[in-house]
């Protein structure tokens, strides 16, 4: 469904997407927000939002989560079509975390959560908010002024509140922005978790290590989508294979020693010790490699498939796009 | 008009927590009352027993004009901070996630300005009166104060008055960029409704139940104008983007 270069479907599956996305612009007067986005999201799925800042990540949460309303396109969040009269049955069972939590500071955690929990209509909302608190490990600063709370904090007390209403799907705009280490992990084991409980989440983030742990599929983003699918989906249509070679010295006659029938597509070393190998199966080409190295009576140190990064293919993807570089 | 009296309640409860928590609107709250009440009680006390009838009238005028002050700038000083200082605060974005309506939130921000202000008037009204039957050394007042033109004026026109100035504050609040400014053009703007209780209170105009009524029934129209008003121009795009919706329909955030 993506309108990208190398869109791919979802992961199989016979229930109905959580997102479906067709086409959807949006304009503000003659600045475009984001053009022609077509995706899906299938229940239960990590779905990763990536992009360059004004990419129009943001907006687009915003328009599905019926914020702004679209120039064109159409959308079903959560089974309902994206209509002027369908706002409040969308935003009832979906949440949204901005990448500002938005936290009453004069408010304690829990007065925040108990409005929250009323504006979801939840009858006898105290086990609920205790257990979004639990879930964010903040069980025992329920009674803590919001604006006397760290921003990792605040930001834990704003991903409670996205799980109040036990929503179908969560927006989490940069969720562990301005966390440490191990506040972001625990952020990575809630995702985690809700993945598990068959929430969908839909993740905007800076954080290219965190996509590629978390998300079962990434968007990229600049304007227009640019690719959407699995990580590893991505890296085969944008780079070929390879293999990092580390030998103890230069080798005297790289061309002769690669080209013994090893399967070696092409190579380039960036040190004199350390060359990178295209290779159109590595499983095959690797132990021919070695053969021939050890044959030539070259010390070998390592040898390994190069793994491109999420970083990798969101860079390549977006230096392709002049008006990112403009950025 | 779509209400749903749990988020109704949500809204109101969590307003009325906020502005008991904000020490700059209590602090409105506290000292203009006391400002605006401080000369017409000064006045009434200083007053001899011979003067002529027509200056007591003059005083029970004034004090009342300035009573009806109170229902004006305490809601403007509320309501101009409404939606401003949601956004100023980033809470904004978060509330119009939720699946409340447009109706909701201008109501529930409405009904927590409405309520102390006008509780304000009319205790201190109440105090008034009280004061100038206990210790006014001329008995006149106390009697040019309790006239039924006058009683009605001040229990129809406080909450009336409030209403509009209500619906100017968060007009404002919408559009304005700036907490303090949104309150200086609230204020200035909820005031013009004060101009026919001035010529009524000042006697220009000769103070009836009749007039007071009449007065009472356009206040009223115009703070329904202006709640529709105000629900028309509560544009969620331009609240959040700073952007009017413009094209097709709008999914309205809080409709």
């Amino acid at each position: 469904m993506a309108s990208g270069r190398s869109g791919t479907s979802p992961r199989p599956t016979a229930a109905p997407p959580a997102l479906e996305v067709n086409h959807l612009t949006k304009r503000f007067g003659e600045r475009l927000a984001f053009e022609d986005v077509s995706f899906t999201v299938s229940p239960g799925e990590v779905f990763g939002f990536l992009g360059p800042n004004g990419a129009g990540k943001t907006t687009t949460v915003r328009t599905l989560g019926t914020l702004i309303a679209p120039t064109s396109g159409s959308a079903v969040v959560a089974g309902i079509p994206l209509t002027a009269d369908n706002g409040t049955e969308i935003r009832q069972r979906i949440s949204i975390m901005p990448e500002n939590p938005g936290l009453y500071l004069r408010l304690t955690v829990i007065e925040n959560l108990e409005l929250f929990a009323g504006l979801y209509g939840l009858r006898n909302p105290r086990p609920r908010i205790d257990q979004a608190l639990e879930a964010v490990n903040l069980g025992a600063r329920g009674r803590d002024l919001c604006g006397s709370l760290s921003k990792g904090l605040r930001q834990r007390v704003g991903l409670a509140r996205a799980l109040l209403s036990n929503p179908e799907i969560m927006f989490l705009d940069e969720p562990t922005s301005g966390l440490d280490p191990v506040a972001a992990r625990e952020v990575h084991d809630l995702i985690n978790e809700l993945r598990r409980r068959g929430v969908t989440v839909f993740l905007t983030t800076h954080r290219l290590e965190e996509a590629e742990r978390l998300c079962d599929r990434v968007a990229i983003l600049n304007t227009r989508l640019r690719s959407v699918g699995r990580t590893e989906e991505l890296r085969e249509s944008l780079f070929s294979r390879s293999l990092a070679v580390e030998t103890a010295t230069p080798l005297e006659a790289p061309d002769v020693i690669f080209k013994q029938g090893t399967g070696v597509e092409g190579w380039r070393s960036d040190d004199p010790t350390h060359y990178v190998l295209n290779v159109s199966d590595p499983r095959v080409a690797a132990p021919a490699i070695i053969r021939a190295l050890v044959a030539a009576g070259v010390d070998v140190i390592s040898i390994a498939e190069a793994r491109h990064s999420l970083e990798d293919v969101y860079l390549e993807l977006i230096d392709e796009d002049p008006e990112a570089a403009s950025r | 008009m779509r209400l749903d009296a749990g988020r109704l309640r949500a809204m109101i409860h969590k307003e009325f927590r906020v502005l008991l928590r904000n020490r700059f609107i209590i602090g409105t709250m506290a000292v203009l009352p006391l400002i605006f009440l401080a000369t017409p009680m000064i006045e009434i006390f200083r007053l001899s027993p011979g003067v002529p009838a027509i200056v007591v009238q003059r005083l029970a005028g004034s004090t009342f004009l300035l009573l009806l002050v109170i229902p004006v700038i305490v809601p403007a000083a509320i309501s101009a901070y409404s939606v401003v200082g949601e956004r100023e605060q980033g809470t904004l974005e978060p509330l119009l996630t939720t699946p409340l309506r447009r109706e909701e939130l201008l109501l529930g921000k409405a009904v927590a300005a409405f309520v102390p202000s006008v509780a304000i008037s009319y205790l201190l009204f109440v105090l008034v009166i009280v004061c100038a039957q206990l210790f006014a050394s001329n008995p006149a007042v106390a009697s040019a104060l309790v006239q039924s033109s006058q009683l009605v004026g001040e229990f129809l026109f406080a909450p009336l008055l409030a209403g509009w100035s209500i619906w100017v504050g968060i007009a404002v609040s919408s559009r304005a960029s700036d907490v303090r400014v949104a309150q200086q053009l609230g204020t200035l703007a909820s005031l013009p409704p004060l101009v026919v209780v001035a010529l009524i209170d000042l006697q220009i105009l000769t103070p009836s139940v009749g007039l007071a009524l009449v007065f009472g029934l356009v206040l009223l129209i115009a703070d329904v104008l202006m709640y529709r008003v105000v629900s028309g121009m509560f544009d969620r795009e331009r609240l959040l983007t700073g952007a009017p919706t413009r094209g097709r329909r709008s999914h309205s955030p809080v409709a």
